[in-house]
């Protein structure tokens, strides 16, 4: 008996329609975290139409699958900007002052650290470490690390995403 | 001329790596250099000095630091062409030079290949004994010689604890089933360590076979590698070397044509810390929240899936291929008491030389300080090392003698950890450090057990109010009791060494919480609440920046003329220091 099932994501609302398969679905236990990377690598977060598609197929209680989502830091319920920028927050960036720079980034981008700025270009998340302590402070923007950071140079830095963001709208439109 | 090596880990991309080998490849390109190979690699462990390049002929190896890609097009035309090294930017000539001290007392068993190899590539690997280890322990040896081969050697585990690798292995493999694991926990969470990453990422095969090795000598058929997300160069680079070995055959049916079977699957953490512990890890790996269970039983006796485990740390397994070609006794040979072999530190903070060290167990903490890593940024004050992240502790100047060593440094209150070094001078602030910590671990307690997540929210809430000052009489005694407490009660290892940071900096550093409460002063100058700005005048060009963006209006000054903060009005947000482009501005 052929014991794979193939998930297909697009005929649920509020999600774009896609026709690739995304995964296949062995049905072996413990492939709910790989499931909801999945999803999130795809959508860019894990929508209620996801948990519901997940559920359905796995057989785990959608409070199960929301109980997973929450306890790791990975998983978002909500959409990300088009840029995110990961600070670090780790002992090394620490004593060398990232919090001064988490503050700096709220208030130039006008957010809270977890949001997404208003016109959906950047979104904050401190993490605890990314491993670059002998650079630090440090940021990740999507998979670009930038070391050995001043106010001055993530002023740059901002500016260069915030340009290229502009751009690419004018290319959209 | 023939090779020019760029070390491509995490920190030399994020220093430009990316950059600096696309132009070499240009300018290469350029002048149709013939003969050139362009390479990459890991982490060379000199991570101040990145980006760094390695340019070698047949008889000569040339250490670049810092190069960025402005600096490729002379290295190219005078040394690879012309045949004379840049001597400014030169810091290694054959293992000499001035950078020669951060090298003479290391000795590199798991760091062996890093840095000299293309993680990329299994024939890299194989040409430096690569599985050769595999190859002796399938066709020479018995399970059991294995497993006291490791045990003579005295491996302790290097994921922190320092359980006796022989002993692990030993329960794994009597515990009664024919279904057995054995998992590499590569969830590398202490926030200030880098050690696993750098090895992953650098030669992950010596990971690969030391799980194989380990597989064979427990009776696994199937092992995991769980590793964070947060570590995309590791999981890419672990990705390609499962491939390959797969490929050749050291991985699947009947490696190397022996019995022996083996496969090992990759598990991608989802970003929770407290998935370090080994219960936790696997409550993960199968699929559910990452809460820790109590033992007994232990994972040897009952691990994932019910079946018994063994959980080992990168670290561990990249020692073992060693031990196996070397023998046990030149590894016993390195160290003190029951702490034997190598320790691979990552070095940060406040210090001149930060990057990847591997000493000797038995160096004290000053030579790794001061002789390694050349002392503190600027030569100020050392004041501590921070050892063991979350779960460890200060261990102050003044017992820079101490060794490297579990017990030892078990003693001052710390604990040895996975191997995260944060160095400290005068500027940093013990209680606000002992904050930041409690602060991570009550984020990331996965609140199963009330005194792990109620107590250590009670001693974050004590610690915020000292760094505001509004410390009170008694405070330091209540978090000594509630530390003790938590210790005592709580469910796991993240919990129970929760208080270490704040137990410890209390110890060696009380008059520091004192000078909070009573005087309301930060001795430091760190915590943002108890200090004054003050611009300095003679640095100040009223440039205005500062004034701009100043929410509370208290800055005032003239165009061109050294500006003021009114200390009535400000509220020491501290916005005007980040806006300052001449370091003007000073904390009092």
């Amino acid at each position: 008996m052929d014991r794979t099932a193939e998930i297909r994501f697009g005929a649920g609302a509020g999600l774009p329609k896609l026709n690739v398969d995304l995964w296949r679905y062995r049905r072996e236990p413990g492939q709910l975290i790989p499931l909801l990377q999945t999803a999130q690598d795809t959508y860019g977060y894990i929508s209620e139409t996801a948990i519901g598609y997940i559920s359905g197929v796995t057989g785990i209680p959608e409070s199960e699958v929301y109980g997973v989502i929450t306890f790791y830091q990975q998983f978002r319920l909500r959409p990300l900007g088009r840029y995110l920028i990961r600070i670090c927050d780790g002992t090394a960036c620490h004593v060398n002052n990232a919090k001064m720079l988490i503050g700096m980034l709220e208030d130039e981008l006008h957010l809270e650290s977890g949001d997404t700025t208003a016109d959906g270009v950047f979104t904050v998340q401190p993490v605890a470490c990314l491993g670059c302590c002998s650079l630090a402070p440090v940021i990740m923007v999507n998979h670009e690390t930038y070391g050995r950071l001043t106010p001055q140079a993530l002023r740059r830095i901002i500016r260069k995403y915030r340009t290229e963001a502009a751009a690419g709208k004018r290319d959209d439109a | 001329m023939n090779t020019v090596t760029v070390g491509t880990g995490t920190c030399g991309l994020a220093a430009g790596a990316g950059k600096v080998v696309r132009e070499f490849e240009r300018v290469l390109a350029v002048h149709a250099v013939r003969g050139v190979e362009v390479r990459e690699t890991g982490c060379l462990g000199m991570c101040y000095a990145e980006v760094l390049v390695e340019v070698a002929d047949h008889e000569s190896r040339w250490l670049y630091g810092r190069v960025s890609p402005d600096r490729v097009p002379r290295i190219v035309l005078e040394h690879v062409l012309g045949g004379t090294p840049v001597r400014d930017w030169v810091l290694l000539e054959n293992g000499e030079g001035p950078e020669a001290a951060f090298l003479k007392r290391q000795r590199h068993i798991v760091l062996r290949n890093c840095g000299a190899i293309d993680p990329r590539s299994i024939d890299d690997y194989l040409a430096r004994d690569g599985y050769r280890a595999l190859e002796r322990v399938l066709r020479t040896m018995s399970p059991e010689e294995v497993i006291e081969l490791v045990g003579a050697s005295g491996l302790r585990g290097r994921g922190g604890a320092g359980f006796p690798t022989g002993t692990k292995w030993r329960l794994a493999r009597a515990a009664p089933g024919d279904e057995k694991y054995i998992i590499c926990n590569a969830d590398e969470g202490d926030p200030g360590a880098f050690m696993d990453r750098s090895v992953l990422e650098g030669d992950p095969h010596s990971v690969l076979e030391g799980m194989l090795v380990g597989a064979y000598a427990i009776g696994a058929r199937h092992g995991y590698i769980y590793c964070r997300a947060e570590y995309p160069r590791a999981l890419e680079m672990l990705r390609s070397a499962i491939d390959q070995a797969t490929r050749r055959g050291y991985l699947g049916d009947h490696i190397l044509g022996t019995d022996f079977s083996f496969t090992v699957m990759l598990k991608e953490g989802a970003g929770a810390f407290v998935c370090g512990e080994e219960t936790a890890l696997i409550a993960s790996i199968e699929g559910k929240r990452g809460m820790p269970r109590l033992r007994p039983p232990y994972p040897a006796v009952s691990g994932i899936w019910g079946k018994p485990t063994s959980i080992n740390n990168v670290e561990t397994f990249a020692n073992l291929p060693w031990i196996v070609l070397n023998g046990a006794e030149p590894f016993a040979a390195m160290g003190t008491g029951r702490s034997r072999g190598s320790k691979v530190f990552a070095m940060a903070g406040k210090v001149k030389r930060t990057g990847l060290v591997e000493v000797p167990m038995g160096i004290t903490i000053d030579e790794i300080v001061f002789g390694v890593c050349g002392g503190t940024v600027n030569d100020k004050p050392f004041k501590a090392v921070q050892m063991g992240g979350p779960s460890g502790g200060c261990i102050p100047a003044s017992l820079g003698g101490t060794q490297i060593d579990y017990e030892q440094i078990n003693q001052t209150g710390a604990i040895m950890g996975s191997g995260g070094m944060i160095v400290m001078d005068d500027s940093t602030c013990m209680v606000e450090m002992a904050r930041f910590f409690l602060e991570f671990t009550q984020n990331e307690s996965c609140g199963k057990c009330t005194s792990c997540r109620i107590g250590s929210l009670r001693m974050l809430e004590i610690l915020e109010r000292i760094v505001e000052g509004k410390g009170r009489d008694g405070d330091v005694e209540l978090l000594a009791e509630l530390g003790a407490q938590i210790r005592e009660t709580a469910s796991c290892g993240l919990g129970q060494t929760a208080p270490n940071p704040v137990l410890t900096t209390i110890r060696y550093f009380r008059d520091e919480y004192e000078a909070h409460i009573r005087d309301k002063r930060c001795p430091a100058r760190s915590c943002a609440l108890l200090v004054n700005y003050v611009i300095d005048s003679a640095r100040c060009t009223g440039c205005q920046l500062c004034v701009k963006d100043c929410a509370s209006g208290a800055i005032y000054g003239e165009k061109k003329q050294a500006h003021v903060i009114d200390q009535v009005k400000c509220v020491k947000c501290g916005k005007c220091i980040t806006m300052c482009n001449l370091d003007a501005i000073e904390k009092h």
